[in-house]
Parts: structure tokens; sequence; C-alpha cells
């Protein structure tokens, strides 16, 4: 019938506010807080050397930090079994050809290049965290400037690199093909996107799918004790396609909303 | 369609029109001085040292008379006998349960404090407590009244009466305990469709309101059968209600939440949850309230 407790459809997502550009020595930064669930995104560009399998692109580098703030449970080294699970779906879906142009990344081939360290941190678990994270990381990761950087060959041979000296002039990433997650989670017979702290309680086995924005699923998890219909996975997954499309519309709609307040935005920040 | 609502986050506003007040409270945070006055017997929330009457605790302090005591905004429950709470049931141990009522120690009800079905009285035997199990198991939710405090400020609880026992189908609100109007009843048959039952403790129970009055004694039998659409939806509607009013620290009796039902139902039901929209309601309600003192 399509009610949940809190009076939402099956496939509604709880109100999310998102601010970027919140860390102010960052890369790039966003802040996502759906419900109760809070996740601080910062990413910080440096020069590194190239993976010797793929010489002529950058990489990304992921960290999620479950702080104690978020639950009790996260105290001491509570947090760090969710943290690398994170971490490693994360890593799963951007090694996915095409999520993010990794070749814009690279300065010289086989020399130097740029590393992206993506740092994710849980302030407050309120049930739904994939989902969250990749919005915030998507949303940090449109926000981010790389500064434009030339490479000046010298008599000897060796390679000096030159930053431009106006702080403006920046690469921005192209993150339309940047997947985002959707927690799928199956109560009794039917399933519900963005689950709550108690329906996640409920629920005993969640799909977790990664789909662009064009519509076309990269990556799919499952997670949970319990055990799903191969027929319940088809449903899961159309529902999950299709609300992975509204998703993106609407993250892209609001990035370009506060893209183009420009400076006359105000920020909120943490005090606000 | 999917529906995924994003926006930009807009700055707080620094406490709302409040209406007229009779006087500003003195709001005092842990550690500062309430009064140097000894001549004030300390009440909860208060210590003395150096001669000085000090808050422990933040929130507003209350004068009766001499007694001077702070009540705090966000605290865990302190049992008072007589209250009716709503708890859930975290251990089931010899010859008694252990309670979880949002306190700082776990509330105790005690198998003799138990109404046994078919209302009979007897000694409890070594039968009833192997078939404890059978009437109460972990993760139940019942509702209880306060019999006694410890010492060391744990509750025992009792259910002693035919509108106490387990709870079957509804929804449970958390809320803080210090929202909870003290009333003479805390269960209320809401004309709109739904019952509520206001646990002192904080925790608020939504149900849908039985047809007939069940003659069977405890109540330990849960009625399993599907709630109907309608039901559920102004169960929903009054749990949306209740979180909008305890955002904006509203206190929660009938009344209030009666008004914010009604002033809700122009609204989607998922819209409630909406900042704008939930502060629409809520000065609403506050309105309504203070036209019914005034």
């Amino acid at each position: 019938e399509d009610l949940r407790v809190d009076g939402r459809g099956c496939e509604d997502y709880r109100c999310a506010e998102v601010e970027t550009d919140v860390v102010s020595n960052t890369s790039g930064s966003a802040r996502v807080k759906l419900g109760h669930t809070d996740i601080l995104v910062g990413v910080k560009a440096e020069m590194g050397t190239p993976k010797l399998e793929k010489p002529d692109e950058g990489y990304l580098e992921f960290f999620v930090d479950c702080s104690a703030n978020a639950t009790p449970e996260f105290e001491g080294r509570g947090g760090e079994e969710l943290g690398t699970e994170i971490a490693n779906t994360l890593y799963r879906i951007f090694s996915s050809e095409g999520s993010v142009d990794l070749k814009s990344l690279c300065i010289n081939p086989r020399e130097h290049c740029w590393v992206l360290y993506v740092d994710v941190l849980l302030l407050e678990c309120g049930g739904n965290l994939f989902d969250a994270i990749s919005v915030a990381v998507k949303a940090a990761l449109f926000n981010t400037r790389i500064p434009k950087v030339r490479v000046l060959e010298d008599e000897e041979g060796s390679k000096e690199i030159e930053l431009s000296d106006d702080p403006y002039d920046c690469i921005r990433l192209n993150v339309d093909d940047v997947p985002c997650i959707v927690t799928l989670s199956k109560i009794g017979y039917r399933h519900v996107v963005d689950a709550t702290l108690q329906e996640e309680a409920c629920s005993l086995a969640s799909l977790l799918i990664s789909v662009t924005s064009k519509g076309a699923l990269t990556c799919m998890k499952k997670v949970g004790k319990g055990s799903l219909d191969p027929e319940s996975i088809f449903e899961m997954m159309e529902t999950g396609k299709r609300v992975g499309k509204s998703l993106h519309t609407s993250l892209q709609k609001i990035l370009n909303e506060e893209e183009s307040l420009g400076t006359t935005r105000q920020k909120v920040g943490f005090l606000g | 369609m999917a529906a995924v609502a994003m926006r930009l986050p807009v700055a707080r506003k620094a406490g709302g029109p409040s209406g007229p007040r009779g006087s500003e409270k003195h709001l005092v945070a842990p550690g500062d001085t309430i009064t140097t006055d000894t001549g004030y017997m300390r009440g909860h929330g208060t210590y003395v040292a150096e001669e000085r009457l000090i808050a422990s605790v933040a929130g507003a302090v209350e004068r009766v008379n001499k007694l001077v005591c702070v009540k705090a905004l966000k605290t865990r429950y302190n049992g008072e006998v007589g209250d009716i709470v709503v708890g859930r049931i975290t251990e089931v141990q010899q010859k008694r349960w252990k309670v979880e009522t949002n306190s700082r120690l776990d509330s105790v009800l005690l198998l003799s404090s138990m109404n046994l079905p078919g209302g009979e009285l007897r000694r409890r035997s070594a039968e009833d407590e192997l078939a404890m199990r059978d009437y109460l198991q972990e993760g139940d939710l019942i509702s209880a009244e306060v019999q006694s405090v410890f010492s060391d400020g744990a509750v025992s609880l009792h259910t002693r009466s035919l509108k106490y026992g387990k709870l079957g189908q509804g929804v449970l609100v958390q809320v803080s305990p210090s929202l909870v109007k003290r009333q003479k009843t805390h269960f209320h048959d809401l004309p709109c469709g739904a019952s509520v039952i206001l646990g002192n403790n904080g925790f608020i129970w939504i149900y849908p309101t039985p047809e007939q009055k069940d003659e069977e004694a405890g109540g330990f039998t849960t009625n399993l059968e599907p709630v109907p659409l309608s039901d559920r939806e102004v169960i929903s509607r009054l749990r949306n209600c209740i979180v909008a009013l305890v955002t904006q620290k509203l206190m929660l009796f009938d009344t209030s939440i009666l008004y914010c039902y009604e002033a809700s139902l122009p609204h989607q039901i998922k819209d409630i949850l909406k900042p704008e929209v939930m502060e629409e309601i809520v000065l609403e309600t506050r309105q309504r309230l203070l036209d019914l003192e005034g």
C-alpha cells in the first residue's frame, strides 16, 4: 500500500540538505544531511607517481572515518570494520571505467599525476549511510578545484613543475558519469529506498546498487544475513535504476543552483 | 514516480516568537550559581558548594516557596511513583524482567507484580517462573506503572491493572522525558481515530483504537491482524506531528497533539517533516493553545 511509518512511499527519500565548500583547506568538500545521517567529505589533490599498470592516469584514494560522535559503538576501534567496508565499496564503484576521467589527472605519463585523496567522515548515523556517502562524494568531486600545473623541461632534462599564479586558475572534474549508490532494503515482501535506523533493524537483506545518471547499473552488492529471491532482485534493480536517475537529476540541479549563487551564497557550515 | 527532494541548507533562526510570557526564565548551565542566599532548600539538579547553590544540569530554574530546583531539557528519565511508562523488555531473569525505559538504570518488572491470565490471585510457583518467557520475551513492548523507586534510582514497575500489559501493533516515538506533560491520565483515545499512550519516560506509543474493549485480563495476547490503510495513515500523521512538536520543543499532551494533527491536515503526511512546514504547523498549534489559555 506504499505507506511507511513516517508517511513516505517505498521509493521516497527523506529531505536532504547538500552544501559544498565547507572545509576551507581542502581542494573540494561537501556536507550532506539526509534525515539524521550527517556526512562530511573532503577531497585533497596531491602530486604523486602514477600506478605501474596505468601510467597515464591519476587515481583516487578513499578513507572512511566513523567518528565516535555518530554512535557509542564507534568508540575507539569500533568503527573500523564499517569504515573499511564502506571504503572498499567506494573503491569498487570507482574502479569501473568511465566513472571519473582519470586521464585528465595525469600531468606527465609515468612520472607525475594527481592523486585525489577522498576522506569521508561520518558525523551522525541515521540509517542509509551508503547513499548519503555516495551523494556527498559526488558533490565533493564536483566542488574540487585542482590547480593547473605546467611542466617545464630544463636543458639538462630535469623537469620542473610550475604552479600558475592565479589561485582561480584550476581544472574541474567532470562528474556526469560518477555513479551514486541506491540502497534497497527488503522488509517483509516489499523493498524500500532510504531506510531509517528502525527500518534497517527490521530488514534482513539489502541490495546496494550503483547507478549512473543515465540509469546504467555499474556495480551491485548484497548485504545482510537474510536471503533474496532472484525475482525480487530483478524488481529491486529496476526500482534502483529509476530512483537512481531521479537522485542524480535532483543532485545535479542543486549543485548547479549552488554554483550559480557564487559568492553571494551564505555559507551555513556547522554553526548555522 | 520517485521523489527525491534536495535543498541547500538554511541557517536556523535564533529563538522564534514565543508569545507573551509571564517572566523570563532563569536559564543556567552546569556550574552556574543560582543564588548565594542560604535560606533556600535545594531540589533536583542543584548542589551546595562554598555556601552557594550551584546548578548541576543545564535547564531552567524553578522556585516553589523555599525549594529551588533545576529542570533540565534533555535528561534520562527519573522515576516517580505513579508514573506511566512504556518500556521494552531487555532481559528475562529468574523472577523478574529487565525493562529499558530510557533511565540511568534498567527498570525491573517483578513476576509478582504481573497479573496472571484469568486474573487469579495466588503465590507464583516454580511453573510460573518457567512460563515467564511465554508472557513476555526480549524485545516486547509493555505499558506499566511505577510501583516504587529503589535507593539507587532504579525503578520497579507493575502491571496490576487491565489497562497495562503487552502492547500490540503500533508506532513508538522516543522523545525527551521533560517534554511530556504530567497529567491525570496518559492513555488518550484521540477523535481522529487512533489512541496514544504518553509515557512519562518519553516513550510515546501510537496504536489503532481497538473496536471493543477486551475483557481478557492482563492483555497478553497481541492482535496481529493487518491494520487497515486509513488507520495507518492517521498513525503516521500523528507520529510526524509529534516529531514536529518535539523539534520545536513544545510540551506534549493530548490537546497539543490534537491541535497539531488538525493543523497538519492540509499537508501531505511526508511533507510534515520538511522544516518550513513543521514551523508553520507548530506556530498554528502554539497560537491555538494560547487562545485556549487566554
